[in-house]
């Protein structure tokens, strides 16, 4: 390790301590201060434009840091942003708003941790519009630790609401189904029953003993679907097996990755809506009215968006540059 | 907090930062949290394949005290065949059977998808009135109209990419590479989202700099 190296790790150990124990907890940027840093690091791009046109390129780690602080300041910042919504988000949130009290909604969460950050906020708006308009909610899960993340999602509406928990019964107005191997064959063998790929529930309750699912024998007893997916097997599999095969409605919230994956399905008219990466959830979040994480998180990635396309115009001026030398000599 | 709790989100905190310095450089912080990281996720999966399959699927209902099903031993059977594949090449042909089941069942769910969802139902959402609907509409059928015959023209390889049949392949290019750029846009947004979800944790959950 170099003595530099060294330097730069007891740094960051006294920037845990000091952020730790001596910033203010929670820490917030007045409005005045939000826009002197925005100045500030805008002045910096200029510097760093003159620098490249001088032929003094920055080091691909000084991208990562305006990466990094383009995703962190906006944490702290006091400032609000337009989140426009999309007809895509729109579709699926009047599907679910046309629901009735009691109707039933088969809720398949096929996603893990690591695309928590995109698919949770939606799953908890999504939570927590159901509960709040009595719609039925059966979980199940394609991934083994998608039903867990219902249940963070379960947590989060009663948390939200803590009325909800006395309203709010498991095994009436909800019930989670757990996980059940087997891909797509267990979206194909739901399309004739359930009992069939779900005997017990999450808790090895038996089937037949949870009143939710009284008169539950398959699609056709059900009023819509929403499919949370992170990939394979996700929403390309139920639109394949159990809407063009079964005639379930259904719309989805896809991680960013998956959706342009997705969208032709949308446009075929197969799915009904779609809630496309952080913007889909921040736009869900402002329709269902119960803003979160997906709206403060949408501030940061907007930022850093910004920071990728000045880098990919200060690239090109490098390139420019360059091909401007190769010529005269 | 409990002492626990606390105790793995250090632990988790530390482990973000052993993966995150790799931005730095190779280090060794990042290859200890990478191959803790393999083998955890690594013996997690093993462990859940283990209790849903094995356990659940097979154990509990071949050995159902009340009523034994015979079905699960067929699955058994065919995955004990895998095996034989390990125990030398006399017997290794075995292991053929059980992945010709699994190719054929696969094969054969697949086509029906694919032809139906993805190839029929797209088409005919795909063969529909040009100038009907808003300027907008139209713009956008002409558009999916010109980018699905352009599209179609370029991995046509029969006749030579040339005059007006190759300049509508490189319309056809065009069109490809808008959609790459969209996909590719995506995944940058994906990737952000993933950094943002750790950020949250350290500034959030171990910080406590954010409410």
């Amino acid at each position: 390790m170099r003595t530099r190296e060294i330097i730069a790790f007891f740094a960051l150990i006294a920037l845990i301590l000091l952020a730790k124990y001596v910033l203010p907890h929670p820490m917030q940027f007045s409005p005045t201060l939000s826009l002197i840093i925005i100045i500030l690091l805008s002045l910096t791009f200029i510097i760093i434009g003159v620098l490249t046109l001088q032929g003094k390129f920055v080091e691909r780690r000084i991208v990562f840091i305006y990466v990094g602080a383009a995703l962190t300041l906006p944490f702290f910042m006091q400032i609000e942003l337009e989140v426009p919504i999309s007809p895509e988000v729109q579709s699926a949130y009047d599907q679910i708003e046309s629901l009735n009290p009691g109707s039933k909604i088969l809720a398949a969460f096929d996603y893990d941790p690591p695309s928590a950050p995109e698919l949770q906020p939606m799953a908890d708006a999504f939570m927590k519009y159901c509960f709040h308009k009595g719609i039925k909610v059966i979980i199940m899960g394609l991934w083994p630790q998608g039903p867990q993340q219902a249940g963070q999602s379960v947590e989060a509406a009663f948390e939200d609401d803590p009325a909800l928990r006395d309203k709010i019964r498991y095994g009436v107005d909800y019930v989670n189904l757990g996980f059940q191997s087997g891909n797509e064959f267990v979206i194909l063998r739901m399309g004739e029953s359930f009992k069939a790929m779900f005997p017990a529930d999450i808790y090895g309750t038996p089937y037949d003993s949870i009143p939710i699912l009284r008169n539950v024998k398959n699609y056709s007893n059900i009023d819509y679907c929403m499919n949370f997916s992170a990939g394979k097997p996700g929403t390309q599999e139920w639109v394949q097996g159990a809407v063009d095969r079964f005639g379930l409605k259904l719309s989805a919230g896809n991680t960013a990755v998956q959706a342009p994956m997705i969208y032709p399905y949308l446009q075929a008219g197969q799915l009904d809506g779609l809630m496309g990466g952080m913007a889909g959830a921040a736009e869900f979040e402002k329709l269902t009215g119960y803003k979160d994480k997906a709206t403060t998180f949408i501030k940061s990635q907007s930022f850093a968006h910004i920071v990728v396309i000045v880098f990919i115009i200060i690239g090109n001026m490098a390139f420019l540059r360059g091909k401007t030398e190769r010529k005269v000599k | 907090m409990s002492w626990e709790q606390t105790f793995g989100i250090w632990l988790a905190a530390a482990f973000t930062l052993g993966i995150v310095s790799f931005l730095y450089r190779d280090n060794i912080f990042y290859k200890v949290c990478e191959a803790i990281f393999v083998g955890s996720s690594a013996g997690y999966w093993f462990v859940t394949y283990f209790w849903d399959n094995l356990y659940r699927k097979f154990y509990l209902q071949a050995f159902d005290p009340v009523s034994p099903h015979i079905a699960p031993w067929v699955g058994f059977i065919l995955g004990v065949l895998m095996l034989t594949r390990l125990f030398g090449a006399k017997i290794a042909w075995l292991s053929r059977w059980p992945l010709a089941f699994i190719i054929g069942a696969t094969a054969g769910v697949y086509m029906m998808f694919y032809f139906v969802s993805n190839a029929m139902l797209q088409i005919g959402a795909s063969i529909k009135p040009v100038f009907v609907g808003s300027f907008g509409d139209i713009v956008s059928n002409v558009l999916i109209a010109a980018g699905t015959f352009c599209g179609l023209v370029y991995f046509f390889f029969s006749k030579e990419h040339k005059g007006v049949f190759g300049g509508a392949a490189r319309v056809g290019i065009w069109f490809l590479m808008v959609t790459f750029g969209a996909s590719f846009g995506y995944t940058v947004m994906s990737r952000m989202s993933l950094m943002l979800g750790r950020l949250d944790f350290l500034f959030g959950d171990w910080l406590r700099l954010i409410s």
